[in-house]
């Protein structure tokens, strides 16, 4: 089987920050590598996870790829109905006529919505942005939207404060697919919710996903959560991947020291699954980065080029990558 | 569900408002729980159960317009009368020596136990001097030992480090320290992990496990996570509308919920069923506290509901469901199979 055609091929993907001295005359001192060298691809009408921990660089790899940031370097090959395009390279005017196709969902349903408008006005404001609906085809088109949710359309009237967590969750991903678009990055989408009303929106951005073709990138923290809702995980570490692999075999068999380690330190709500976390140390800062692998300080499984050569995220006969010396001969 | 003599705290029917303009905010309604000499108690509930507020309640720290409007709360600590907290007058020794001393609290973020502007060292030997009759040099030994302790590096050049020079993770081992540094008979831990990243909360979730066991502490861990629970606690307690609705040791509860919401918030967890099944959900959602449902507080949420019979009186009281069990629930025995 000829696998599908990418929605998105993201390659060599690159965010450096510059970090400047204090003071007037500032000066470049340094560099944060937030997001470096990052490849991966996401099929139509698949769910990829993103996870690692704080300040690993997903977030900020979500905006980039989005042009929400302006990448340092890369490409992100977007497909379209008749062509391809890199996101990474196009000038901003070609751009705002494609910021409909991908959208996101951000974490905090309580800040993200703007307190003085009505429900109506914040999720039809994204068509009367880009001047693709009006009058009574956008009141229908919100009233469509927000009962695909799960809301009522009688709630357009009404502000954000009148609603629960979860409710303003769905206003937020209301807001996203009204611009009908192809992708979808749930950027911690549902992290602030508790966990029954958390199992109600990931029950209906699965639906959403099945209903509207939609592909999503799902960042997030909770491996739980990304278990559940995607088929394939890309593990972030200090800016990079260093695994990439179908969800099963990362929380079966992980490869990766690091991918090992982050997945023996979830809680399981079972007291007999025994959560059995072994790392010493913390994760490493990315403004300074130890030369070769960015986690041999840390690795039980550190030997001869760990702290030297940087591993490549690279593939292995059976289609999993991953960054580590341990499974690829320098 | 223990005998006394096995007792650290007791909780009877509690019941914390908060009197706002807009009427009575019932944020604990009744709560009762017990926690046993030497084991980690869990409080697990959504957010705005009244977790946090049973935990000030129990130091006796809610501030106007809140106030404790009824129940007990009881502390027995070893060879000594039992202290009546809900009694005690507002200025006497006797609730300061509880505060601080006796039971300890840490909180969801370290930065609200720590001072900016003194060093880590001075933040603990304060802490200690306070409480325990020691000189400076003493509590100082002591400072540095519970910094080695709770398994921070170099912990004689850490004293003299100010709270912004650590991350997240080590203040959070700092306050740690810090309350433990008195010998409290109960660690209050308020969502101590939630601000952490995973590793970190591993790290320190076993950190507070080795502890207990090697001090036989009691903590109460208060939490919205089953994870954390099953980690970490001994007995827990589910929270649901400022009342426990059901009280068991971990496992038992886990396994085997009895009261309909328990059952419900397991069933939802995302990571108990893998792949893309559909996640059974609790429908409906948490109602204000100022419109707390007659009858069973759950009942218009919950799948057993019996009309005529849980919508109406009381809420149920917290009984003996099975040996070792409690439950709120009219029904706990006919949906039990
Ligand atoms: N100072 C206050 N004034 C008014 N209402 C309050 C106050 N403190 C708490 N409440 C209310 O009491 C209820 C219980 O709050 P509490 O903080 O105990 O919840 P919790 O279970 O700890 O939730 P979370 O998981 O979000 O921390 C909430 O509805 C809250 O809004
Ligand atoms: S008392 Fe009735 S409504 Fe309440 S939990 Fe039990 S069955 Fe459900
Ligand atoms: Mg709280």
């Amino acid at each position: 089987m000829k696998p599908a055609q990418p929605l998105l091929r993201v390659t060599a993907l690159s965010k450096h920050f510059p970090i400047h001295s204090r003071g007037f005359f500032s000066r470049q001192v340094g560099t944060v590598r937030a997001v470096d060298d990052v490849s991966f691809d996401v099929a139509p009408g698949e769910t990829l996870g993103l996870v690692g921990e704080s300040g690993c660089g997903k977030t900020t790899a979500a905006r980039t790829i989005l042009r929400a940031l302006r990448p340092t370097s890369g490409r992100v090959e977007f497909a379209l109905a008749d062509r391809c395009v890199d996101l990474a390279a196009l000038p901003e005017r070609a751009l705002k006529a494609l910021r409909p196709r991908m959208q996101m969902i951000f974490q905090d349903p309580f800040s993200s919505l703007n307190p003085r408008m009505t429900v109506g006005a914040i999720v039809g404001e994204p068509l009367v942005i880009h001047r693709m609906a009006r009058g009574r085809e956008l009141e229908d088109r919100v009233v469509d939207v927000l009962r695909r949710v799960g809301l009522k359309g009688e709630h357009r009237s009404r502000y954000p404060h009148a609603f629960s967590g979860g409710q303003r969750q769905r206003i937020g991903i209301a807001r996203a697919l009204i611009m009908n678009p192809a992708l979808v990055v749930c950027d911690e989408a549902v992290s602030a919710l508790d966990v029954s009303v958390q199992a109600q929106v990931i029950n209906l951005l699965e639906d959403l996903q099945d209903e509207l073709k939609l592909t999503y990138i799902f960042v997030a923290h909770d491996l739980g959560v990304v278990r559940h809702i995607s088929r394939r995980v890309a593990v972030m570490y200090a800016g990079r991947i260093v695994e990439l692999a179908p969800t099963e075999a990362v929380f079966k068999g992980a490869l990766h020291p690091y991918t090992r380690a982050l997945v023996s330190a979830v809680p399981y709500p079972d007291p007999d699954v025994r959560m059995n976390f072994r790392l010493a140390g913390e994760v490493a800062d990315p403004a300074h980065l130890p030369q070769g692998c960015a986690f041999h300080p840390r690795c039980p499984d550190r030997h001869a080029p760990c702290d030297k050569v940087r591993p490549d995220l690279r593939p292995l006969a059976d289609g999993r990558r991953v960054a580590c010396h341990l499974h690829h001969k320098p | 569900m223990a005998d006394n003599g096995d007792i650290l705290l007791e909780v009877r029917g509690l019941r914390t408002s908060f009197f706002l303009d807009e009427g009575e905010v019932r944020a604990v309604d009744g709560a009762t729980f017990s926690i046993r000499r030497g084991r980690i108690l869990a409080i697990v509930g959504e957010s705005g159960c009244g977790k946090s507020v049973t935990a000030y309640s129990v130091l006796r720290l809610i501030q106007p317009p809140g106030r404790i409007v009824g129940g007990r709360i009881v502390l027995y600590p070893r060879g000594r009368p039992p202290i009546d907290i809900t009694a005690l007058g507002e200025k006497s020794e006797t609730l300061y020596d509880v505060r601080g001393g006796r039971i300890s609290m840490i909180f969801q973020e370290p930065m609200t136990s720590l001072s900016p502007v003194h060093s880590v060292g001075n933040q603990i030997c304060e802490a200690v001097l306070l409480h325990q009759p020691v000189a400076r040099r003493e509590a100082e030994a002591r400072a540095v030992a519970m910094l080695g302790r709770v398994g921070i590096p170099g912990p004689e050049e850490r004293l003299r480090q100010y709270p912004h020079e650590l991350s997240g993770g080590m203040r959070q081992r700092v306050v740690i320290a810090m309350a433990l540094a008195c010998n409290p008979e109960l660690l209050i831990a308020d969502e101590p992990t939630t601000a952490l990243d995973m590793t970190i909360q591993a790290q320190v979730l076993a950190l507070i496990r080795t502890l207990q066991s090697d001090l036989g502490t009691s903590v109460l861990l208060i939490t919205h996570d089953l994870g954390v629970v099953a980690q970490t606690a001994a007995d827990v307690a589910v929270m649901y509308l400022g009342r426990i609705v059901e009280e068991a040791p971990v496992r038992a509860l886990l396994k085997d919920p009895r009261h309909p919401y328990a059952m419900g918030l397991l069933q939802s967890l995302p990571s108990l069923s893998q792949g893309r099944a559909r996640l059974p959900s609790i429908p409906g959602s948490v109602p204000a506290l100022t419109e707390i449902p007659p009858g069973c507080p759950f009942h218009p949420r919950c799948p057993y509901m019996q009309a005529g019979r849980c919508d109406t009186g009381g809420p149920p009281d917290l009984r003996e469901v099975a040996p070792d069990r409690l439950a709120a629930c009219l029904r706990a025995e006919e949906i039990h199979t």
